[in-house]
């Protein structure tokens, strides 16, 4: 794909902000916030894809994210074979007998067709099935909850090597998007939105409170890394040669022996750092620019002007003999999916799963104002309003403590006003983040970098 | 015979006082989003927030009320410092009308935009409040706590069962009563409120008869800064004012405002007690109640509790997209879909 100038302009924009940070605050911070930046940029553009491709909303950003960060831990942790022993088998059997309660229901739903009847019948299915479950149900969590609770209390996973999730992760979003398609896709798009948000709160709270499942609230540590540890790096050889050989000029020029070993062995300590995060940097931005790669092609391919079409008349798509609800379907699923894949990322960089954590104003309202900032409809203007959003989010109590710093240069340092405003720098960010999207909503509501008109 | 009174209390004290005074809270609540839903057409994401901006405001003042000493007795102080909280909302919502709101509604802009701009409008006051107030819990109901106390009860009526009646309950039982009345009667009697049905039934004949839309969207803005401002009051005094907290709220309002007709005032107030009273009786543990209604040889092993507390929240939307699925339009007949 060729890009414009004023992408060009973009791209180059972001590249020097890290290298700006680096050279202010550090390499350390820079590669801190750029790997945040990625992840934020891969969840933009799964939002942009189901909303700049084909106009369907999906505020439930969170619950694909902290779906994907169940996959991390079902994926990597190891397999704890007590709790399997305590309640394994109930928790299976409860699996099989909601297969079997799902299945009634919609059998009944394709048999019964007089409506009355079919409430009735459902109703006392569920009612019945749900009172079944729940006897095998509640004896199993409880006995795998009793299992080891201080560092246990859960099934765990399946111990293999965490960067399979981050597949797993779009596969589990994509599931529960398929669900709530299917109940809410029909809905208007404002409705739509009202009833996403509300659906991740569900699987959220879901998280938090079934610890059989996601240790809940207790929180699960010490993922598995998919790159080296930094303790590990610093006795290695091949690690402190290259440092070594990097820095050669400068170690070169210190004479006394104990004072070059002591250099050396800062540099090999920053230079660990820098090296696991610059190697989480790498492994985020290749599946960044593969799903940028698909989600360009996708855009341009016949589908991708069907969608757009769809977005822009869906009476007349419709017409035109296209399926609206299954596309709809199909987009809302794949944009979700590549919110779980970031959602698996995230917590892979973490090395932690906390499902408290999940808030709608951080998790869904942020990635929608980078959507919104960046230009929908355009991936490399999601990418550039991840980058540049999550840039602000983090610099701007720094921007702020300079900023109240020069207002209130003539108040004294004990003044109260002054002390109030330096204690409340955390929630300027927020303010930061209304004002840039009202901003942009109001003078340019395509966003920064807006979709390309293609007449093809 | 006492068995039955004591499990009566039991649901009066657990479920329905609640029950009553959470419903309140949210059908004022839901009555603002449906007013500017009605009139202004858009899902007002913001809403959460006006609310706690009211209750901010109400707070800061009946702060230099108790420290002018300035109180009403037994009723707490914050009911004086209500009307200023209402005044500074009103402004609130103005002034977020005229610069921001506004543009899109000359501009007949979707209503998806609208509702990505009431986020932004959050966002911004969401960042006052907390620059202004903090994050902190605060507690700010004083006078007196309980009109009556559960021991007071049980001696009164030697019954086992206690019964709470806690002031701020009253006080939100009250206030409602009296604000919705005087909401409904301004919507049916006077002309102004007919006016506003009209232009929410039909815009463009509303606007042929000569009704100036600028006037309407004043007065919705109005009496949205009066319910939101109450609203968030009457929760923050029952419960306790937590900034974070009324970010959740808009979750449950939402769902009160589409379940009982997103549109109809009336629904509103009927969604907001349905998804009161579902999520407490759907969290409750009903152990205590069968206990006293039931032979001791069936007492319940359990806690008999559907679904534990944890879930709160998860029951609103549970109940919002059942409905939206049997029926779309809501309990009472809403204007959209």
């Amino acid at each position: 794909m060729k890009f414009e100038k004023y992408e060009w302009v973009a791209i180059a924009i972001m590249v020097s902000l890290f290298i700006f940070v680096g050279f202010i605050q550090g390499w350390s911070v820079s590669l801190v916030i750029l790997n945040m930046c990625i992840i934020s940029a891969i969840m933009t553009m799964g939002v942009n894809i189901s909303w700049g491709y084909a106009g369907v909303i999906n505020f439930g950003v969170m619950g694909f994210l902290a779906m994907g960060g169940l996959a991390a831990v079902i994926v990597s942790y190891p397999p704890i074979t007590e709790s399997w022993k305590a309640g394994g088998t109930g928790i299976g059997v409860s699996f099989v007998l909601l297969v079997i309660l799902v299945t009634a229901v919609m059998y009944i739903n394709k048999t019964v067709t007089d409506k009355r009847n079919r409430y009735i019948f459902n109703t006392i299915v569920i009612i019945f099935g749900i009172l079944v479950i729940r006897h095998f149900y509640l004896d199993a969590t409880e006995s795998i909850e009793d299992v080891n609770p201080a560092i246990a209390g859960f099934l765990g996973g399946l111990g293999l090597p965490i960067i399979f999730s981050w597949i797993v992760g779009g596969f589990f979003a994509a599931g529960v998007a398929f669900i709530i398609g299917k109940v809410a896709l029909g809905l208007r798009s404002d409705y739509l939105a009202i009833v996403t948000l509300g659906i991740s709160e569900i699987v959220v709270s879901v998280l938090k409170h079934e610890e059989w499942l996601s240790r809940g609230v207790k929180n699960v540590i010490g993922l598995k890394r998919p790159v080296p540890y930094e303790i590990n790096l610093q006795n290695a050889d091949w690690f402190i040669n290259l440092i070594t050989y990097l820095n050669s000029s400068k170690l070169n020029n210190i004479i006394d022996v104990s004072d070059r070993q002591q250099v050396l062995n800062n540099l090999i300590i920053d230079g660990s750092g820098i090296f696991v995060k610059l190697s989480y940097a790498i492994l985020f931005l290749i599946v960044m620019f593969i799903i940028f790669y698909f989600a360009n092609k996708a855009q341009l391919s016949p589908w991708g002007r069907m969608m757009r079409a769809i977005r822009d008349n869906e009476t007349a798509a419709n017409a035109m003999g296209k399926d609206v609800v299954k596309q709809h379907l199909i987009i809302f699923v794949i944009g979700a999916a590549i919110v779980g894949v970031a959602g698996a990322m995230l917590v892979t960089l973490d090395g932690l799963f906390t499902p408290s954590g999940y808030r709608p104003l951080r998790f869904t309202f942020i990635i929608w104002i980078m959507v919104i900032v960046g230009g929908s409809g355009n991936n490399l203007g999601a990418i550039f309003g991840g980058f540049v959003i999550w840039f602000s989010w983090i610099e701007a109590a720094p921007l702020t403590t300079f900023i109240i710093n020069q207002l209130t240069v003539g108040l004294e340092p004990t003044n109260a006003l002054k002390l109030h405003l330096l204690d409340s720098v955390p929630y300027f960010r927020y303010l930061f983040m209304g004002l840039i999207l009202l901003l942009i909503l109001r003078y340019r509501p395509k966003g920064i970098i807006p979709e390309k008109v293609r007449h093809s | 015979m006492i068995d039955f009174l004591n499990s009566i209390i039991v649901l009066l004290n657990f479920i329905i006082i609640p029950g009553i005074s959470y419903g309140s809270q949210l059908a004022l609540g839901a009555l603002g989003v449906t007013f500017v839903y009605a009139i202004l057409r858009f899902a007002n994401f913001a809403h959460g927030e006006i609310m706690s901006f009211g209750a901010m405001i109400t707070i800061l003042f009946t702060w230099f009320f108790q420290s002018q000493n300035i109180g009403l007795g037994i009723l707490p102080t914050a009911l004086l410092a209500l009307p200023i909280g209402i005044i500074a909302t009103i402004i609130l919502c103005i002034i977020s009308d005229k610069f921001v709101f506004q543009y899109y509604r000359y501009q007949k802009s979707v209503p998806v935009v609208l509702a990505m701009v009431s986020i932004g409008v959050m966002f911004v006051i969401n960042a006052i409040i907390r620059i202004i107030i903090g994050t902190e819990t605060i507690k700010f109901s004083d006078g007196q706590k309980f009109i009556m106390k559960a021991k007071q009860f049980k001696v009164m009526t030697g019954l086992n069962e206690g019964l709470a009646l806690k002031s701020s309950q009253v006080i939100t039982i009250l206030i409602t009563i009296l604000l919705l009345t005087f909401t409904f009667w301004f919507l049916q009697k006077t002309k102004t409120g007919k006016s506003m049905r009209a232009f929410s039934d039909n815009e463009d004949l509303a606007l042929l008869s000569g009704i100036n839309p600028d006037r309407v969207v004043f007065i919705t803005w109005v009496i949205v800064g009066v319910l939101a401002c109450v609203a968030g009051t009457l929760y923050g005094l029952d419960k306790s004012y937590k900034p974070i907290i009324y970010l959740n709220l808009v979750l449950p309002i939402f769902a009160s405002a589409i379940v009982g007709g997103i549109g109809s005032p009336f629904g509103a107030v009927v969604g907001g007690y349905v998804i009161a009273f579902s999520e407490i009786m759907v969290t409750y543990a009903y152990k205590k109640f069968f206990v006293y209604i039931l032979p001791s040889s069936l007492e319940p092993s359990g806690l008999v509790q559907l679904l534990s507390t944890d879930y709160k929240f998860a029951v609103s939307f549970s109940i919002l997209v059942i409905v939206l699925l049997i029926r779309p339009s809501g309990i009472f007949k809403g204007r959209v879909l």
